[in-house]
Formats: C-alpha cells, structure tokens, sequence
C-alpha cells in the first residue's frame, strides 16, 4: 500500500527494509547512530542528514558511528563489501569525496575488472549534493558527472522519493559500488511510496511528462524546476517531453533518443557546471546518435563555470530556474535555419 | 624465513589485555563513565589557574603576568564572548547564512593568539575568533564571511592569519609545508626574531588522514609548527571516546615529537604552555602538539542542536570551569581589579556588539559580477560570456516589467 511520505522517509525505509531483509546490509559514517548510543539517546535525530533515524536501536551493531575519517569508512565499506557484506556508507556531503576519492575510484571501481571477475564490490555510497542551502563553495556542488567519468561505477541521481526508494533497494543489491546522489532540497519533498519493497533498475530514465514538441532532459532537483518550466510552456502552446535520467550511469541512451527522433529539439538541465558533465554528453549523444532528427542546435541549461557562491542572492542566481527552461526551450521551438 | 609450518606471529591483535577491543560499543555506563572521565582532564593536565580562580604551581610552566596583562586577558575574552553571542544571535535573526561558536573555548583561544609574536603564522579552522580577535582582524570581518557577503576579506600575510578553512583537518597540511618554507628560508633558530607557525584543529579532526600526514611531514621536515587542537569533548554528535582510544596529546610521542594536554579553559596555563611551544619551535625544536582540553558550550554550528545528543548535565559541568569566570574570580580575590573594571569591560562589550549589528545589517549583497569574478587569475572568456549570458537573462525581466528580476 502506497503512502504519503518524504525522501528522507523514503530513503530509511529502503536502509530498514533492506538491513532486515539481508543481514549483511550495515551502514556507516559521521554521526549515523545520530545521537543514539550516547547518554541523551531517546533523542537520537538520525545524524546530519535525519537519514538514519531510528536503525541504530533496531538493527543493534549494524549502525556505526566513524570517526571523521572518510578514506578509513569509505575504504572500509569497500574493503567490507568485497568479504561480502553490503555495507551503506553515508558521505555526509559529496564535496567530502575529495578525502577518500582513491578509494572510490582506484579501488572500488577498480576490483572485479582488475581481478578478472573474482572479487565484486557491492558496497552503496550515500551522499548529499547540490546547491540552495546557502552551504557555500565547499559544500554545495553537484559532482555526480566527476563519479560518471569512472568506468566501474554506477551512479543514481533520483528526484521522487518513489524513486529514491526503489532505486536504493536496488543499488544496495547491486554487486558494483553505486554512488548514490541525494539532494539535499529534496528530502523534505513527499511522495507515493509504497510500503513493501520493490525496486527500479538502474539505467532506465523515466519520461515524466510527454509533449512532443521538444525533449527536456534533465535528473535529480532540477526534474521538478523542469516540470514547473513545462507547465508554463504548456500554457505557451509548447508541449515538452520530460526525461528523468534517475541513473547517469549506467545511461538509457534509447529513451532519450526515442525522444529526440519525435521532437527534434532538445535542452538539457544540470544544476553541475557545464564543463565535461551530464549535459555535454547528453548532447554529444544527440549529435552523434540522432544527428537527422535535430531541427535546432542542443541548448544547455547548467550553473555557469564558477563555484558555487555563499550569498543567498548570488546562489539564487547561480541555480538554473523554470524561467531559464522555458527561455531555452522557447529558443529551440522557433529555432529555424 | 620462517617455515611454513611456522604459526604467523598474531599480529592483527595486540596479546595484551582486550579492553576496548571486544567491546567495540559501549554500555550507557560506560559512556556515562567515559564523560565523567573526559570532563576531568587527568594528571597531565597543565593548569596555572583552577576553575576557583587560585593560582596553581607547576613544575615546568611558570608564568610571570602583572595586573594589567592579567586584566587585558580578561577583556579579549569578555569580548569575544560578546562577539560570538551577537554573530549567534544574529545568525538566529536572519542576518547570518551560518555561525559557529566558539562559547567555551575563549581561554584556549586568547592564551594561544596571544603567546604569538607578530612573525608568526596562524592556520585558523572556522571556529576560531578568538585567533582572529589577536591578530588584529576585525570581527565585522568574519561576519563578511559567515554572511556570505565576502569570501574572506583580510589579507593572510599583513595579519599573520591564514583564511578560515571550512573543510575538516586540512589546514594541517598545508600548515606544515608553510613552516617547512619557514625553516628552508632560514627563519628558525633565533628564539627572539625567529618564526613559527601555529595550526588549530578541533578533536574530530585528529581522525582525519590529511592531519596524520602533516604531523609525518612536520617531524621529518623538523618544521616550526604548533599542532594546536582544542578537543572540545564532541565532534558533532561524536564523543573523543568514540575516535581515539589515547589522550590525543599522546600520539604526538608515535611521529616523534612532544604532546602537552594543557587546560584549555585556563588562559594563563594556554599562554603559557604555547608561549613556550612557540618559541621551541622558533630555536629549531618543533614541531609541538597541545591539547587544550576544554569544552563547546554551545552546538557545532548554528545548523546543529547538542540537546539531542548530549546530556544538559554534562554542560551545567562544564560550566563550573568557565574559563572567563574563574580568571574574573581570581582578579576579584587578588584585589587586580576593581567593579569599575569590570563595568567598563561590559560597557566595551555593549558597544562592540551595537557595532556589529549595525555594520553586518548595512552589508551590501554582492552584485552578480561576484560570481564571475576571482575563478582564475586571468579573465577567462568562457566565464565571462556566462557572466553576459546572466545580465541579459537578468535583462529580460526588466524589460518585462516584473520586479522578480532584481532582488
């Protein structure tokens, strides 16, 4: 049965469900016992991101509190994950991937291809990303396309929590090491979620929305800024399609393409910088897969090649908003030679 | 080599004793004991003054201070104090994207920034103010910051005071290559115009890779720098018990260099204890790591509440060590100083945090051009045309009419 919940709601029950289904699921990292454990317990909020909350007291010895050693947890989770254990590990933001990258890219992603096969690494990191908390330079980036770069990863970028639920279960049951990418302006955001455990393959985008006139690409926060931007096209006679990518790798190239050869036009939105990331290579897929369906050049929406700034005012402007959508699609709509 | 047959030393396991390790998570007795534990300090504790306000002797740290340092100690830490709490209460009104509190560790961080001679070199992490305070910045400075106004507006090398570093533990490295230059230009081995550097690190921090690799690096570069971490009892919501298993002063012995656990809620024994760290590390003996044991009064940050994880008690605790009390008391009992004193320390106080306010509300939000500016040294054409791209953009809602464009 399906009910109302939040992301973060969602996101516990596919950590609850999977830690009681298959007992080789832990979790581990910066403050997930959240309180929990420590004199003032009954309080326990669940660590930083409220994620947590509640598995420390049910799954006892499963939950455990690291000290802010990233190379040593995240390391650890791999080195655990290849001796069979599922281990969860929470990197508290995505900008902490530069403390224990070596072990993620070097070892994680590195293990069945190095070993022929022989040793798998199913091991899922969790971790918060993207801007709008006034979180400033250091922890507020979208580097999801850096994780996408790395062959031996999967990554996951949901935007609903149906999405984060089904596609969690899934990542925690997959054998590769799977990045995945919660925003942190999503977790209070709510949804349909049913309460049994399902799951969601990975690299099977989703069309959100269906139009016709032109395909709207994009993934994690920015589907619902793009969904906000359709609605205003609509009522501006352009009808768009909405892809949610849900996985940036593995990619589903076909629906986008299946898209692309029906519209012809195409803008894609990222909230990452624009330099080597998801929308460059959505467009690069488009030029060189569905080059005789074009009708206009490929416009990009992203945050410009800048870090992300601390000022509320600045960071308002530096996200992409619905207005930027609408301008862009509007300009691949009338585009004409 | 040893035989095949030959049993593999158990190396994985020390043989003596268990504690700790079977246990890996500890009964709430524990944990109670552990706390009870920490808020004492132990026997190498270094204190000059007890939390009384009685002068305390020491066999190896002495500190000849007159009445008026005595009473300028008090003033920068009343002072601060009063920074923290306004740039709080600021935060809580709005005004401020974030804080981070330094109420408690006044002693730990007035004893430290101001045992440094003007030469030497600090590497600040986010919640050090009271450094700040004594190398001359002025707090409207860290508003700038914490406001999202500016992205550190002192100069680093005018005030000795390198930038706040948000990230954890990494300003340990990057404070050991700055000693080691100090010591490759030859800056060290005079005691009295000699250079040293200082790094501050909270507790959490010693659990991070980049800090071990800098404390390798201090001592095989005998760099002139001060490890200096004020183990505040609680990362986050993680206890010190929970991320070492030794006094944090201890590990100093492992990379070959002494570890001192001083009181950091007592600014004299901190003066002291860094004083002579410092000036170790200026004749060439460095590097040094101080524990300044001492206690976060208030939340990690203003994002964080310590209600849900620690226990109220255990502040009410600490409280009794205030650091800014017990030297009030002492000023009190030795007759240094008079109520008119103190009133005018309070009066300081008020008109210092009036001037904050009004300075941090009259901060201007930064123009659009602020994103653009300062990513690489040389005007790049890519970021400048997105930098068009946005006035445009911003452009068309004027043109429009609506006011949403312009905030």
């Amino acid at each position: 049965m399906a009910r109302t919940i939040t992301m973060r709601e969602a996101i516990n029950e596919a950590l609850s469900q999977e830690m009681g289904r298959d007992e080789r699921v832990i979790v581990m990292g910066e403050d997930n016992a959240g309180g929990a454990g420590s004199p003032g317990d009954a309080d326990a909020w669940g660590g930083v991101l409220g994620v947590t909350k509640g598995l420390y007291h049910r799954y006892p010895g499963r939950v455990l509190d690291t000290p802010i050693s990233e190379s040593a947890f995240i390391g650890a989770a791999i080195g655990a994950a290849t001796s069979g254990m599922r281990p969860v590990a929470e990197l508290m933001f995505i900008d902490f991937m530069g403390v224990c990258f070596d072990q993620i890219f070097n070892q994680a992603a590195k293990f069945r291809y190095m070993f022929g096969g022989k040793a798998v690494t199913p091991a899922t990191i969790r971790t918060m990303y993207g801007g709008g908390f006034r979180a400033a330079a250091q922890h507020s980036q979208s580097l999801y396309p850096i994780f996408t770069h790395i062959p031996g990863l999967k990554v996951v970028t949901p935007s609903t929590p149906y999405d984060a639920k089904g596609l969690l279960v899934t990542a925690i049951r997959d054998d590769d090491p799977v990045i995945f990418c919660e925003h942190k302006a999503l977790y209070d955001i709510t949804g349909d979620v049913p309460e049994d455990l399902y799951t969601i393959p990975l690299g099977e985008a989703e069309v959100v929305r269906e139009g016709g006139d032109v395909t709207i690409v994009t993934l994690g926060r920015m589907v619902h800024t793009v969904l906000e931007a359709a609605e205003q096209l609509a009522s501006a006679g352009v009808a768009a399609d909405v892809i949610d990518l849900r996985t940036t790798s593995p990619l589903d190239e076909d629906t986008i393409l299946e898209s692309v050869e029906g519209t012809g036009r195409v803008v894609v939105v990222d909230e990452a910088t624009p330099r080597c990331g998801i929308a460059a290579d959505i467009a690069s897929l488009v030029a060189s897969k569905a080059f005789g369906s074009l009708q206009a050049p490929v416009e990009l929406v992203t945050a410009p090649h800048t870090p992300v700034p601390f000022s509320d005012v600045l960071e308002d402007l530096y996200v992409p908003d619905a207005q930027r959508v609408v301008n862009a699609a509007k300009a691949v709509t009338s585009w004409s030679r | 080599m040893p035989s095949p047959q030959h049993d593999p030393p158990s190396w994985t396991r020390s043989s003596v004793g268990s504690a700790g390790a079977v246990e890996a998570e500890p009964t709430a007795a524990q944990v109670i004991a552990g706390l009870r534990a920490t808020s004492e300090g132990g026997d190498d504790l270094v204190q000059l003054l007890s939390p009384e306000g009685q002068r305390v002797h020491h066999p190896d740290f002495t500190l000849d201070v007159g009445a008026e340092e005595l009473k300028s100690l008090y003033r920068d830490m009343t002072l601060v104090r009063r920074v923290d709490r306004e740039a709080n209460a600021l935060q809580r009104q709005g005004q401020l994207g974030i804080w981070v509190p330094l109420l408690g560790q006044e002693a730990a961080q007035i004893g430290a920034g101001r045992a440094m001679a003007p030469q030497d070199m600090a590497f600040p992490s986010y919640r050090e103010h009271g450094i700040a305070w004594c190398r001359g910045v002025d707090p409207t400075e860290l508003l700038g910051i914490f406001r999202g106004t500016d992205h550190g507006s002192w100069d680093p090398r005018a005030t000795g005071l390198h930038l706040y570093t948000i990230v954890i533990g990494n300003q340990c490295l990057n404070a050991a290559g700055y000693a080691m230059g100090q010591r490759f230009e030859g800056k060290v081995g005079d005691s009295a115009t000699g250079e040293a550097t200082i790094c501050f690190f909270g507790d959490g921090a010693t659990s991070q890779g980049d800090v071990h690799e800098s404390f390798v690096w201090a001592a095989v570069y005998d760099a002139p720098v001060v490890f200096f971490c004020q183990n505040n009892q609680w990362a986050v919501s993680e206890p010190t018990e929970r991320q070492s298993r030794v006094p944090l002063y201890r590990r100093a012995q492992g990379y070959g260099f002494p570890g001192i656990r001083v009181d950091g809620n007592d600014v004299l024994a901190t003066l002291a204890v860094t004083r002579w760290a410092l000036d170790e590390c200026r004749a060439g003996n460095g590097p040094v790591l101080i524990e300044a044991y001492t206690y976060r009064m208030d939340a990690h940050t203003t994002s964080d509440d310590a209600t849900r994880y620690r226990l109220a008690e255990e502040l009410e605790a600490w409280k009794l060590k205030d650091p800014i009390e017990r030297l009030r008391v002492h000023l009190v009992r030795e007759g240094v100083a008079e109520q008119d004193f103190f009133d005018g320390v309070a009066a300081e106080s008020d008109e210092l945090a009036a001037r904050l306010r009004e300075c941090c509300e009259a901060m201007p939000a930064p123009g659009p051009e602020r994103i653009f500016s300062q990513v690489y040294a040389e005007p790049s054409p890519a970021v400048q045309a997105q930098h068009e791209e946005l006035l445009a953009y911003q452009a068309g809602f004027a043109d429009a009419g609506t006011p949403d464009g312009e905030r």
